[in-house]
Parts: structure tokens; sequence; C-alpha cells
């Protein structure tokens, strides 16, 4: 190379003077082809090349994700690293007539896909260093000191102290390799020369109970060791003090795995082990599923505690809808008995379904608002829907509400009934279409009967208005906020109804 | 006991649960005092020869148990030695570990004993201790007691980075008849005030009582299911993990495939663990919660409600929906792209980022070191298109295939032990 440049480094992932370097050679427009790369103290031999030219460092702008890359790929142990980042940030600049701006987004461009491939291995170094490097403690006169040997595959030492620092910032430490070592006494970082194996103690007394965990939590019947050594790659194992186990698990495990097999199933311990506590033991199942447990009818001179009674017969209904078994629980209706009011809603959504409450989610919300403007004391008045469990669709991370069917509303028709009979309120207010459906047994519309009383044929006044969660769908604020009115306005009339 | 003997014996009572993760709480650090860091990414710092990850010390306080779960070790009436660790025990052979790099943090559970309250007030003990007395910043995942108090719950969320309750089988019925002492419905309210309360401390997080949030397990819920201990299909143990995931917000179903334990229950005599059928679960999850698949969709790869063993849920599912075929990965959407046998979602994100400024061709896949085998035939690419017919050939399947051990290995005959 005659006309050629040489860079000499002072270290081997020195992005700072790597850096510097470059934005000289680029300012004096020398192509990538004319840089030889060196490592100070690395290449033995005559350094051939002419000086770095003596220009100011251009400042151009690239683009970040390559500064990031560059950064971290420096620490490859490639010796052709320097240049592949000059070559690359040459074509970012100067490349093509603008400069080939985009190239760290072309994922397939070959020298993306070779720093691509680097950083990923200085990646896996580091996280691999993490994970595998112990330590052992000495005794000094300082106190306890921690000693680890380790051998990375790249210059990522310096790099890594960080999070060892972060890690044991309280202890004394060092880490040795072979080309450096980094000690920390608490409180300031000092790097150091490369070292020997034999510079680090060779065993730690509490390596006797880690190699003992280590084989403990192994399992037998699991045996696949392909899996464990493309994770932990044998070249590590002569420092990872649990290591030495591994040949005798490996070799006694279809042993351990045909005893097992051979004694089969072993008969009961003759002492179970006992408990100091004895938990309620759920009631057992109703067996009668054709209608509810004639008791309840008989329990009608403490209606809390029949409708307490009513709950648990649901809970522990064997016919349920097949959907109620994914929800999460029963949501009963809640408020004083004798309220004057009671409200009915379709079905619990996902918040009342993880609380186990009604009107708890976004529409009960809403729903408190209004009947707290109505002049309703909210507390005072029994709210419960015309479905108990929730029934929806599971997507991804959320359950889309579902729309009871005319088979749900009549199963739980006759459980809301028993229900309103004895909360015994003087007027149900029914929300929306399920709960007036459930209620009167019709598909009625509610655009007819809002706002006026109904009586059905066994003397339960009913007064229909909409669902809260119609006022959330509407699209516009002008619609939201005038039905919304309609909606207080249809409350203060209930509860004019029985003042 | 000697504390390597309690050691052994509540390690190998621990064993069973495959829930290993050390991500995805807050950011931590010691440099303002005590000991140990988060930074996000879990660490494996070692792997057993059955090639799970070592990222925890995961050992049961106690393995003494009034439950009597036939699936479980440590079961009421089996007879394996029990051994109970001290508190400070327990936080001594913690930071000893983590000082020493061979861990990060503590994955606590324990059989039930005295109550469910006393249990978890135990459990509670030893993550107060190494957080309050110790600074302890490393991770610490807890397993809470369905039945516990409330307190209890919420001081372990104060602790712990992240909380589990087993779910343990698909099927509530199973459950009832494998472990009597367990309720399903109990299992899914806990799991239930798990999400609500994470998502209360999130929130808190975000808006203007920062200060006063309650902290609340950051990295979240996680369950695990036992695969292979009772009749039911994978369409059953996905439907369920599906359910889980969209109702309780989890970051993880673990599929543990029911393994032969010592000690075994005559309810459930011993078989080769389904380490095939478990791994193919594992997939469809991924399918299902970061492909954009839908659990009916999955199902159709395979027969009967079972996954096809033999191959990946995603090569199952295109060999099914040839029609879908050949996909131009130049013109293609993301969602489409995702369904191609052979492309990850990393991979995907990499061409749709490259294809805005290069036509790709299948020179450059091989650069980014794919599967091309596999990929060919479902994808047309600038310079390939795969031949007439070939999506139709009959023994597709065995041309795309991977042939490797592990292929071989499902083949369910196989399956039986030894």
């Amino acid at each position: 190379m005659s006309d050629g440049i040489g860079i000499l480094l002072p270290g081997p992932a020195d992005f700072g003077a790597w850096r510097l370097q470059a934005r000289r050679l680029l300012a004096a427009g020398v192509p990538p082809e004319r840089v030889d790369w060196r490592v100070a103290g690395e290449s033995p031999g005559l350094f051939a090349g002419a000086p770095p030219p003596d220009a100011a460092p251009v400042t151009a702008s690239v683009p970040r994700s390559f500064m990031e890359m560059a950064e971290i790929g420096i620490r490859h142990r490639d010796p052709e690293r320097f240049a592949l980042l000059y070559r690359m940030l040459w074509r970012i600049v100067q490349g093509e007539p603008q400069g080939e701006r985009n190239l760290m987004q072309v994922a397939t461009d070959a020298d993306v896909v070779r720093l691509q491939g680097m950083t990923k291995a200085v990646r896996r170094d580091a996280h691999k260093m993490h994970a595998f490097l112990r330590f052992r403690a000495i005794e000094t006169e300082a106190g306890p000191k921690y000693v680890a040997w380790f051998e990375p595959e790249h210059h990522i030492l310096e790099a890594e102290t960080g999070f060892f620092i972060r890690r044991f910032a309280g202890l004394r430490w060092s880490i040795l390799t072979p080309a450096a070592s980094a000690h920390w006494d608490g409180e300031t970082l000092r790097m150091g020369p490369g070292g020997s194996r034999r510079d680090a103690p060779p065993e730690d007394a509490h390596e006797e109970l880690w190699r003992a965990y280590y084989a403990s939590i192994f399992n037998p019947a699991r045996l696949k060791p392909a899996a464990m050594r493309a994770e932990m790659p044998v070249k590590y194992w002569k420092n990872l003090p649990e290591a030495r186990e591994i040949p005798r698990l490996m070799a006694e495990a279809p042993r351990r795995v045909a005893e097992m097999v051979e004694r089969g199933a072993t008969p009961a311990a003759p002492r179970r082990q006992r408990s100091l506590h004895v938990p309620a033991q759920p009631a057992a199942p109703a067996d009668d599923s054709s209608g509810m447990a004639p008791d309840l009818f008989s329990q009608v001179e403490d209606p809390a505690a029949a409708l307490a009674a009513l709950k648990a017969e649901i809970e522990r209904r064997n016919d349920l809808p097949p959907w109620a078994a994914a929800a999460t629980q029963i949501v009963f209706g809640e408020g004083p008995v004798g309220a004057p009011l009671l409200f009915v809603g379709e079905q619990p959504g996902d918040e009342e379904d993880l609380a186990g409450k009604p009107f708890v989610g976004p529409a009960g919300r809403l729903f408190n608002r209004a009947a707290e403007e109505a002049g309703i004391d909210r507390p005072m008045a029994y709210v419960t829907n015309a479905v108990k469990h929730f029934k929806f669709k599971p997507t991804g991370r959320r359950r889309l509400h579902q729309s009871p069917d005319a088979g749900d509303i009549a199963y739980y028709r006759p459980f809301l009934k028993r229900e309103i009979e004895l909360a015994g309120p003087r007027l149900v207010v029914s929300l929306g279409a399920t709960a007036l459906k459930s209620l009167t047994g019709k598909p009625l519309a509610i655009t007819k009967v809002r706002g006026e009383t109904i009586e059905t044929p066994d003397g339960l006044r009913i007064f229909p208005t909409v669902h809260p969660s119609y006022l959330l769908r509407l699209p516009d604020a002008d619609s939201k906020a005038r039905e919304y009115d309609r909606f207080v306005a249809d409350l203060k009339a209930a509860q004019r109804e029985v003042r | 006991m000697e504390l390597r003997r309690k050691l052994e014996i509540l390690a190998d009572a621990a064993k069973y649960d495959a829930s290993c993760a050390s991500s995805g709480t807050e950011k931590r650090d010691s440099r303002q005092g005590g000991i140990g860091s988060t930074e996000g990414m879990g660490i494996c710092h070692a792997y057993a020869p059955d090639g799970r990850c070592i990222s925890l010390l995961k050992v049961l306080l106690t393995n003494a148990c009034v439950f009597d779960c036939a699936y479980c070790i440590n079961r009421a009436t089996s007879n394996v030695a029990r051994a109970r660790f001290t508190v400070r025990e327990l936080v001594e052979l913690t930071l000893h570990f983590y000082r020493r790099n061979y861990i990060e943090g503590l994955f606590l559970s324990s059989g039930i004993i005295r109550s469910p309250d006393y249990t978890m007030e135990q459990i509670v003990e030893v993550a107060r201790l190494l957080r309050e007395e110790h600074g302890f910043k490393g991770y610490i995942h807890l397993k809470t007691i369905p039945d516990a108090a409330p307190e209890l719950l919420a001081r372990a969320g104060m602790y712990a980075d992240r909380l589990s309750i087993n779910i343990e089988l698909p099927q509530d019925g199973s459950l009832k008849s494998l472990a009597p002492e367990k309720d399903a419905p109990g299992i899914r309210r806990a799991m239930a005030r798990m999400r609500l309360r994470i998502e209360e401390a999130k929130e808190a997080k975000r808006t203007e009582r920062r200060a006063a949030a309650p902290r609340f397990a950051p990295a979240g819920q996680s369950t695990q299911m036992i695969v292979g201990a009772d009749a039911a299909d994978d369409r059953a143990v996905l439907g369920t993990s599906v359910n889980l995931y969209a109702g309780y917000g989890l970051r993880r179903v673990y599929y543990s495939g029911y393994s032969p334990i010592p000690d075994a229950s005559s309810l459930l005599p011993p078989a080769a663990p389904p380490l095939v059928r478990e791994h193919r679960l594992y997939q469809a999850d991924w399918l299902l919660r970061f492909y954009g698949f839908g659990l009916e969709e999955i199902m159709a790869g395979g027969e009967g409600g079972m996954l096809d063993l033999g191959i990946d849920p995603k090569l199952a599912w295109a060999l099914k929906h040839r029609d879908r075929f050949p996909v131009d990965v130049n013109r293609a959407p993301k969602e489409m792209l995702l369904r191609v046998p052979g492309l990850g979602a990393k991979t995907v994100n990499r061409l749709l980022s490259a294809r805005r400024h290069r036509s790709l061709r299948s020179d450059d896949l091989a650069r980014l070191k794919l599967p091309l085998a596999k990929l060919l035939p479902f994808l047309v690419t600038a310079d390939h298109r795969p031949r007439g017919g070939l999506l139709d050939r009959a023994d597709l399947r065995t041309l795309v295939a991977p042939q490797t051990g592990f292929a071989a290995q499902a083949r369910p005959r196989q399956l039986a032990l030894l």
C-alpha cells in the first residue's frame, strides 16, 4: 500500500479514538481502502503507511443506530472491525450521490449483516459474562474481597465493569481476564493488566452448597444436554464450579429414571402431614338441576341471608351456560334489602368480573355519576344484573364483551326474579334491552316504553331506560351530552315515583 | 439437619416448577446502598443437563404440606424426607449465592403448613428481611397462596418483583380430582385480585399519585400448567391460556410436562414427560401472543384437538392453508409475513425495513442466515418464485420439515419411557 495511511489506535476497543481518527480521515477525503488500522502493541513488525492527515475532524451527522452499533461492534476481536466501521461510515456520508443515509435500515446489506453479527456476538459475550462469571471470596484485613477469573471472547471487560459496579457497589471485587483486569474498592474503579487463572483463588467455601443446589434442581427425567450446551457452551465450563457435576448427573440420570419407573406408585405415607388449620370445605354441589333448592324459599324470614344463599346456590350450579366457566366469579347484586329503587343492568363486564362487584366498570362509574346527579343516594340503592357471569371473547390481552343471548337471559331469569323478591324494592329500573327482556319476558323496544312504568302480571313495577354503556358508545360529544341529560332526567323521574 | 441436606431436599422439592424468569421488572441498582441490581433483562446463570435455565435460587421454605395433590412430590401422603429452612438461613443463603454471582435472586414457594396465612407470612418475611435489612435489589419471585389474607398479598407485592399462583391443571374438573384441597375458582379470583393491584400500582405510577404509589409486583404475574397429568387435549390447554392472558394480564403461562417423581401417587403412574408436546405448546403460545394467530387457527394445524408433534404449529398451519401462499416478501403486509414458516418476528421487522430501500432477493435472505429450504416454497422474492405445483405436492411436508433428532423424537410411538 504505497499511498496507504496508517492509523494506530491506543486500545483494542477505544471507540473515542477511532471516532476522532475517522472524522479526520473523512475531512481529508481518504477512502476506506487506503487506511490501515492497527492497535498499539498488538501488531508486531513494521507499521507501514503514512501518518494520518492533519485535517480538522469533520462534523458529520450520521444515524444514531450506526453510532450505537459501532460502539458495541468495536469491542469485537475481529481485526477488521475498524476498517469495516470506517467503510460503513464512508458509505453513509460519501457513498452514492447523497451518501447511503439509509444504509443501516438495509438489514440485508453485506456490511450491515456483518456489523449486526459482530454486535450480536459482543452482546452475547457480555451477557455470558454477566451470567457465568463466578466470584470467590477471600478474607483480607479490610474484610472480604471477591475475585473472579473470566475469559471473555471479545474486548468487553472495561465496558462491562459498569454492570458489576451497579450490582456489587458495596463489595470490594476484582475481575481478572487474560488481557486486562478491573478492580473495584467500593468507590473507584481501576483497570490493570491481564493475569492468569492462578491469580484468582482456587475455591470458595460456598461452592459446595452451590453444587448441591445445581445437582438437586436438575430433573433427571428431562435430560436435554444439547439444550444445555447451546446456552452454556462447553468453553465456559472450566471456570464454572457447578459444571464438574454435569458428567455425573448425566451418567446417573437414566438409572434414576429407571428406578422411579420400576418402583412405580408408592403407597401413601402412613402418617400424612397434618394441618392445624381446617380449611372450610366447599359445600357439595347441588344435585338438583331442574330448579332451585327448595330450602331457599323457606328462608324468607331473613332476606339478607336468603340473598346470600341465592348467590351460593348459583355459584354451585352444575348446569350454568358453558361460557360461564371461563368467568372469574359470579357477580351478584349489591345493596340494602328494602331499597326503594333496584337497578338491573345487563351483565358484569371485565372489571366487575375481576372485582366480583356489580357496576364498578366504566358504565357503572357513569351510572353512579348520573344517579348522584339525579339525587339518588347511590349506596342506598340496590344494583344487580340480568346475567350474573361475564360473557366474553378473549382477544390477546383483552376480553371483549359478548351480549347474552335469549337462552342466557332465560337461564338467569328465575334467579333475578327471586333476587328482586328478596330485595323488595318499590320500583325496578331496567337499564337497557337485556334487563327489560329479562324482567318482562318480552323483547320490548326501549324507545317505545322508555320513562313509563310498566306493571308485570306478577305485580312488579318496572321503569325502563337505556343502559349507561349506550351513552359511552355514542360517537360525538353533543349527542353524548344530550343523552346523558335525558338519562339523568329518567333517573329523576324514577326517584319521584318512589318518594 | 445440616444446611446442605436441607438445600438438597428443598431444591429437589421446587424443581417441578418450570418458571425461571428474572426479567421484566423495574431498573434498580446498589450504588445508593444495599446489594444487587435488576436491569430489565433476565440472566440465566447456569443451565442444568435438563436444558433448563437456573436464574434464581428456586426453593421451598418447607416441603411439609397439608395438601394432597396427586401430581406433587410434596403432597401430604408422600414419603419424601421433609425439611424446613429457617427464615434467617434462607436469607443468608440467598445473599451468599448472590454475592458470588450464582443467581439473580430468589424464587420462593412453600408447602402449606398450619394455615395459608401462616405460610404466606413466612414467605413474606424472607422477602422483607432481604429488602429491608439487607437492601437487596435483586429479583424476588414469590409464590402466593390463593386463600391468604389480602394484607399479606399486598405485602408480598410490595417486596416481590413477580408473583405467581399455579393454575396447575387445564381443567377445573381435573384439579378437583387430583388436588382436592385446591379450588380452581379460588385460584382465578386470586389472579383477578393480583391483576387489579398490579394495574392500580402501574396506574398510580403514571399519574400524580406517583410518590404514594403502592409498589406491587412490577414484573407482573405468571402461572404454570401441568401438561399430561390429566386427559385435557391441547385445545383445552391453550384455551385456558388464552383466557388467562386476556383475563388476568399474565406475563407468562409456563407449561410443564408431567414428569415422573420419585414417590409417585397411584393416581398418576410414571410415564416419560411429554417434552415434545410441551415444546409445541410453547410454540403455539408464542404464535398466540406475538404472531396474531387465533386459537382455532392454531388448532386447525393439528388433528382432533392436538397439535402436530412432528412439525412446529406455524408450519402445520401453513401446510393446511396452502392457498394463502406463496407470499411476496417485497409486498406482503406484516401480518402475512409473520405467517410464513421460518420467518420470526425480528426478521420480519428487518425485512420490512430493508424492503423500503431495496428489492429483496433470495441471497438477501441467505445473508440473514434464514432457513431457505423451509422458507422458499412459501415465498416469492425478486428473483424467486416457487416452482409451479410445489405448493400442491403431497410430500411438501417432508421437503420442508426439519430432519432433526427432535423431530424424530416427536414420533408418538417413541414417547414411551425406556
